[in-house]
């Protein structure tokens, strides 16, 4: 940490010095957040449930409503936001995010591989007698 | 300028932002093999026999609620107010047992169905990835708990408030899992 901190509108912003503006999270945003986060809960279930949706497009949906409610909770709750108070969280965040992509798509994508590869079973069976 | 104190709440609170990441990470972990294993139920019953969206519902209004009263109860810390803090803390700690004691109750009736971890590896990755939050949420539960002690004990002073901080993030963080997991386990489960 430095010992001088510079004022907010430096732009010069390491974690533990930066602006104090929203220093003080108020109800208001967590209303804001619940109302929406509920909204979004509500709309996933329903559209699980229902069958007056196309049944394919319906996962595609739920991982988008899943997505969009991830980020009202960030913003909301978190009160993770552009300004220059979140910088360095949010390029954490980022970073996570893409080793949490490489993660889930590269597993799908290499056991996929793998079991497309592999001897279906009942061959597998007849070979080791 | 900024004080001292304000600065080491920020430091503070990016250093447990980084920590969270990293259990995001691991959870993704969790997620990536339940996505492999989905369909080798190895005989056994699949996702759309065992869940119950009613339950799940359920355990979702609960976390999406005890996650607001965290937050009202972060913003009565903040502005050193103990009634508040200490109802809105009890409503967090009450939603969360509930949330437990459903989530105990769902394990319980499928072991009881012969549908326990051992059963297949679907259900092993089940109950890896369901209990690993579980297991989050109960070790959050605690947290919640000590810090109303330490408020009770210490007062609202600055290191306490930096604690209030980082069990804020905790908790969010836990209900930006299940939202994930709800989506990917039994919604997507359920249609699938």
């Amino acid at each position: 940490m430095t010992e001088s901190f510079p004022p907010p509108d430096t732009g010069q912003v390491a974690p533990g010095d930066a602006s104090n503006t929203d220093r003080e999270p108020g109800v208001s945003s967590y209303v804001v957040g619940l109302v929406l986060a509920s909204g979004l809960t509500l709309v996933s279930f329903a559209i699980a449930r229902g069958s007056l949706f196309w049944q394919p497009s319906v996962p595609t949906a739920l991982i988008v409503l899943a997505i969009a409610q991830m980020g009202v909770h960030l913003v909301f709750f978190l009160h993770l936001t552009s300004g220059p108070d979140s910088t360095n969280n949010v390029l954490a965040l980022a970073f996570g995010v893409l080793i949490v992509f490489l993660i889930i798509a590269g597993s799908l994508w290499i056991m996929a591989n793998l079991d497309h590869n592999m001897l279906p079973m009942e061959r597998l069976m007849q070979m080791q007698r | 300028m900024i004080s001292t104190g304000q600065a080491k709440r920020i430091a503070v609170g990016y250093g447990f932002w980084i920590f969270l990441l990293s259990d995001i990470v691991m959870f993704a972990c969790f997620f990536a093999s339940y996505a492999v294993l989905v369909h080798a139920t190895a005989g056994g019953p699949s996702g759309p026999q065992l869940f119950d969206l009613d339950r799940v519902g359920f355990e979702t209004a609960c976390l999406l609620l005890s996650s607001f009263s965290c937050g009202l109860a972060f913003v009565a810390s903040s502005k050193r107010r103990a009634a508040p803090f200490y109802l809105t803390m009890a409503v967090t700690l009450a939603l969360g047992a509930i949330f437990l004691a459903l989530e105990c109750g769902e394990f319980l009736s499928m072991t009881e169905r012969n549908a326990g971890p051992t059963r297949s590896a679907f259900l092993s990755a089940f109950f890896a990835l369901v209990g690993c939050h579980g297991l989050h949420v109960t070790i959050g539960l605690l947290w919640l708990m000590t810090m109303m002690a330490q408020v009770r004990a210490k007062g609202f002073r600055d290191d306490i408030l930096r604690r209030l901080l980082c069990f804020n993030l905790f908790w969010h963080a836990l209900d930006i899992i299940w939202v994930a997991l709800f989506t990917v386990v039994y919604l997507i489960g359920v249609t699938a």
